[in-house]
């Protein structure tokens, strides 16, 4: 041990590294990995037999064949007949699709409803309270099947709920407004969303590391990339037209019609996650200490600059780690989407396990989408925490 | 030492009320609308449930138009909720497990109780539990297919808590182990199953665990999934142990040693009761996700609560009453995870309180 301890010129060489990383017991230690490996190789080659008994190669060939079932719904086109590969991809495709809509629908409901329970107003935030521990203190699934049940026992199209004339309710779906853009091509857009998503990261990158907090410069960022596009757009004949769904006999036309599975998996994942992320901001403005208010307002800042420049800073520090947290169980959760039949990748790579049995290769396919989402997120979250956290501490 | 803590003084309740809901212009503008909203919400739901709703008779008196919520349904179906296919004139056994399990939580709910003798009190219950289900010690036999309904959802989470606790333990000590390997397998196991949904654990459980087994083996359906979600539990568990270690100073531990303590020891005596107590409120509030997360044993085709309740609704001469099953079941779990987080909140409380004197 000690010798380890002192250096030599060059630094310690890789043997000795490696003989204070494995610490003490070292023979033990591989013997422990070693058994690990044996019991992992067990099963392994016990599945493997189970499998030839059955009559399957082990292995990926299978997602070359052709798969003969239906997906629902599908953002990627789909069809049986095409490969297993691609309908997990439509899989992957469903399942990104209903994270990040649900992401930024929770987060906008979510900081709502932490502002109303910290308004001030008590019955609003007895109300919030209220929501916060009921969605809280019910299963998740149990929510999915409420709202999946609550939909199909909605009237059917021709009866439909209409609401503020424009969105519809109705048992085979709901329909909503849709922008459909013409003349429009991508050589326009995706510069232009990519000028405003950077814009829009430096100004959020402003908002979080606080250092520098240099709005106006910012802000005139965000506006001038909005002006070159809107310019860039109207000078290439950009025509946005809204379409609103409409009655029309036995169904309802026009508009974005979004299934009743979608709808369901999103408004229970949305509302489920609100109610966390509500009290995230709640506990993250509540983490500033009163006598940083205090400070600020015998400086002479208003209300909304105190908000702005002393308190947002510090609560994101805190809220940030613990909305992306937040995000990533949103998006675990939507593997809750096989029990009420919208098809997501866990629920793809079930129907190809029961139609191919090759079950093994289905989950791993499974836990490698999902562990490689929580990890690369783990990891930029230990780089936040490096550059944004740890910087604070030391500062003060 | 010279100061003297007044406690602040209170203004009456019916101040602090008036202040907060009517407190100037824009405070009794958002009051008389939240309440206008709230009314609005909140009324097609009363009507539905209380108003219009049919509290007794038969599903033809509930398919009346007009009819709210059909409560009968849930008086002509409550055993099938509760005890799912448990043969019914033996249902003093899953009603005996259930008040069992009321009894030893509410005991050990209580902080004068608390002491290791709870350990082997628990063990023996679920063991009991087991064997009273299963009619081991009192024939007729029941097979673990027709269990169901609330025990499942009880004994499955205590079951999954109770031998979560020492692979946890296990885990969080191994991950900060000074030794290399021992603490890289423990992360690999601890990050792989937190990066996965509980679903995937549960698949592997069901689909998996059968073929990796030699053949001939056979594990029994139920006790695979409870495998299953004991394993992932632990992982989150011995996060949260791993915090409390974190809240012991490393300076206690030499001190420990230096006293000729050995690690288990130091551990033991000195470690572990500073930790633990650090993060019972934690544990309570995993307890609780754990709850509510064994209703994805629904998804595998265990009859837990939420699967008697859905169930309970595919009934030909009850056909279709989801909606109220599934609020039933609500109000089930609700009663359960809420009394746990109130007790969470009362022992933070509690145990800070006993810190700071």
């Amino acid at each position: 041990m000690t010798s380890t301890l002192q250096p030599g010129p060059q630094g310690p060489g890789f043997p000795s590294r490696l003989r204070t990383w494995l610490g003490p017991l070292p023979l033990q230690q591989v013997l422990l990995f070693a058994g690990v490996l044996a019991i992992f190789a067990l099963f392994g080659s016990n599945t493997a037999d189970s499998m030839h008994r059955m009559g399957l190669t082990p292995g990926f060939d299978f997602l070359l064949h052709q798969a003969n079932f239906e997906i629902g719904e599908s953002v990627l086109p789909y069809s049986a007949g095409d490969t297993y590969a691609r309908a997990l991809a439509a899989g992957l495709a469903n399942t990104i699709k209903v994270a990040a809509v649900g992401c930024v629908l929770a987060t906008v409901l979510g900081v709502a409803l932490g502002i109303a329970r910290l308004s001030g107003n008590l019955l609003l935030a007895t109300f919030v309270h209220g929501y916060v521990e009921l969605l809280r203190n019910t299963p998740l699934l149990l929510q999915l099947f409420l709202w999946s049940a609550i939909i199909h026992a909605l009237p059917p199209p021709r009866g439909a709920y209409a609401f503020l004339g424009s969105i519809y309710l109705s048992n085979r779906g709901v329909y909503v407004p849709s922008v459909s853009l013409q003349g429009l091509s991508w050589a326009i857009w995706l510069p232009a969303i990519l000028l405003t998503g950077y814009a829009s990261l430096s100004l959020a990158r402003r908002l979080l590391t606080g250092t520098t907090f240099y709005m106006p410069k910012a802000t005139m960022t965000v506006l001038g990339s909005l002006t070159v596009c809107t310019l860039a757009l109207t000078s290439f004949g950009l025509a946005a037209t809204i379409d609103l769904p409409a009655k029309g006999g036995f169904n309802i036309k026009g508009g974005l019609s979004l299934t009743p599975e979608f709808f369901a998996l999103l408004i229970g994942l949305v509302v489920n996650a609100s109610a966390s992320i509500s009290e995230i901001v709640r506990s993250g403005i509540q983490s500033v200490k009163s006598g940083q208010w205090e400070a600020a307002r015998a400086l002479g800042l208003s209300p909304a600059q105190i908000l702005r420049l002393v308190v947002l800073p510090q609560a994101l520090r805190v809220i940030t780690p613990l909305m992306i947290s937040s995000f990533l169980d949103l998006t675990k959760n939507s593997s809750l989407a096989v029990a009420i039949g919208y098809p997501d990748i866990v629920s793809v790579a079930n129907t190809t396990a029961n139609t191919t049995g090759q079950a093994l290769e289905a989950i791993c396919i499974i836990a490698a989408v999902y562990l490689t989402l929580s990890l690369s997120v783990s990891a930029l979250m230990n780089l936040y925490n490096r550059r944004v956290v740890l910087r604070g501490e030391t500062r003060r | 030492m010279s100061h003297i803590e007044l406690p602040p003084p209170t203004a009456p309740d019916w101040h602090r009320w008036r202040s907060g809901l009517f407190g100037g212009w824009g405070n009794s503008l958002v009051t008389l609308a939240a309440l206008g909203v709230f009314v609005w919400l909140l009324q097609p739901f009363l009507r539905w449930s209380i108003f219009d709703a049919v509290w007794t008779g038969t599903a033809k008196e509930c398919a009346v138009d007009g009819a709210g919520a059909c409560w009968a349904f849930i008086g002509a179906k409550l055993r099938f909720i509760l005890f799912a296919f448990y043969p019914p004139d033996l249902q003093w056994r899953p009603a005996l497990v259930v008040a069992l399990v009321i009894a030893l939580l509410v005991l050990s709910a209580l902080p004068r109780f608390w002491s290791f003798r709870l350990v082997p009190l628990w063990i023996a219950a679920l063991v009991l539990s087991w064997l009273l289900m299963a009619g081991t010690l009192t024939p007729p036999q029941v097979s673990t297919n027709n269990w169901g309904g609330l025990p499942i959802t009880l004994v499955a989470s205590i079951a999954g808590l109770a031998f979560a606790f020492p692979i946890a333990l296990l885990l969080a000590l191994a991950r900060q182990s000074s030794m290399g390997i021992v603490r890289t397998l423990a992360i690999a196991f601890i990050e792989t199953l937190r990066g996965v949904p509980m679903i995937a654990v549960l698949y592997v459980a069901m689909l998996i665990v059968p073929l990796a087994l030699p053949s001939g083996a056979a594990i029994d359906k139920l006790l695979r999934a409870q495998i299953g979600v004991t394993l992932f539990f632990s992982a989150y568990l011995a996060e949260v142990i791993r915090a409390g270690l974190q809240v012991v100073p490393w300076g206690q531990r030499e001190a420990a040693l230096s006293l000729g303590l050995g690690y288990i020891q130091t551990i033991r005596l000195v470690v572990l009761p500073q930790a633990l107590r650090a993060v019972i409120p934690a544990i309570v509030n995993l307890s609780i996700g754990i709850v509510l997360n064994t209703s994805l044993l629904a998804v595998i085709g265990i009859y837990d609560l939420l699967n008697a309740a859905r169930t309970s609704a595919t009934d030909p001469t009850w056909l279709g009453f989801y909606t109220e099953a599934y609020v039933f079941a609500a109000l089930v779990y609700f009663a359960i995870c809420f009394t746990g987080s109130r007790y969470s909140i009362w022992l933070e409380k509690r145990l800070g309180a006993a810190v700071r004197h």
